[in-house]
């Protein structure tokens, strides 16, 4: 998983691995999160979430080795 | 013909143009996003820009080939820079050229409107008073406007 910007300073590091089982689903994976601790409060429940680059929805399914980034609001330009 | 980047050094704007323009051309668009020493009212004296790299140029390409296809010209260059800049940097530039000017005029913007929406792009506010915010940006997806630039 990769943090960014806002993000990456909230949760107070760049990138971490999570083991998830089998079918598990982006939503599950921001559960997990949740669960862990204060820290990944700074993710909202509706947290913008690309799974290998691609802009993905809360149903879209995990597999094992998926870099999954968590996208804050965006300001290019 | 199409050029799409995120880079790190200066952009020298005329280096984006010669991207585009052909003999069947008779209009060249460019589009130049500089930083400005203000924001909300406060004095800035630079910003930093950060990007998931990767997805930033997959999704710039995405939105250039967007562009071409529905303003119907391939002769298109757009990059970002990212990193420390200070007043007066160019963070982007757009060039478009095209047979007609309204082409060029409609996809240059289309290509900034879209870059504001779903870019992975971050901008720090660096103030002069030291401060440092994340600019509060768009949510991609959200029907959010985008500010007025």
């Amino acid at each position: 998983m990769l943090f960014f910007a806002s993000y990456r300073e909230a949760v107070g590091l760049g990138r971490m691995n999570v083991r998830l089982p089998i079918e598990a689903t982006v939503s599950d994976l921001i559960s997990e999160l949740h669960s862990k601790g204060e820290k990944f409060t700074c993710l909202p429940d509706s947290v913008v979430v690309a799974v290998n680059h691609v802009y993905s929805e809360p149903a879209t399914m995990l597999n094992d080795g998926d870099e999954v980034a968590f996208i804050p609001p965006v300001a290019g330009g | 013909m199409s050029f799409v980047a995120i880079v790190r050094q200066p952009i020298n704007p005329s280096d984006i143009l010669e991207h585009v323009g052909s003999e069947e051309d008779g209009a060249n668009i460019l589009f130049v996003g500089v930083v400005r020493n203000h924001n909300e009212g406060f004095p800035v004296k630079g910003v930093r820009y950060e990007a998931y790299e990767k997805m930033a140029k997959s999704v710039l390409e995405e939105i250039v080939m967007e562009a071409r296809s529905q303003y119907g010209t391939d002769r298109i260059a757009t990059v970002h820079r990212i990193g420390d800049l200070v007043i007066g940097d160019v963070s982007v530039a757009v060039a478009v050229s095209s047979h007609h000017r309204e082409q060029s005029f409609l996809a240059s913007r289309y290509i900034m409107e879209e870059i504001k929406k779903r870019l992975p792009v971050w901008k720090k506010e660096c103030y002069l008073d030291g401060r440092e915010d994340w600019t509060q940006g768009v949510t991609p997806g959200s029907p959010q406007l985008t500010e007025p630039e």
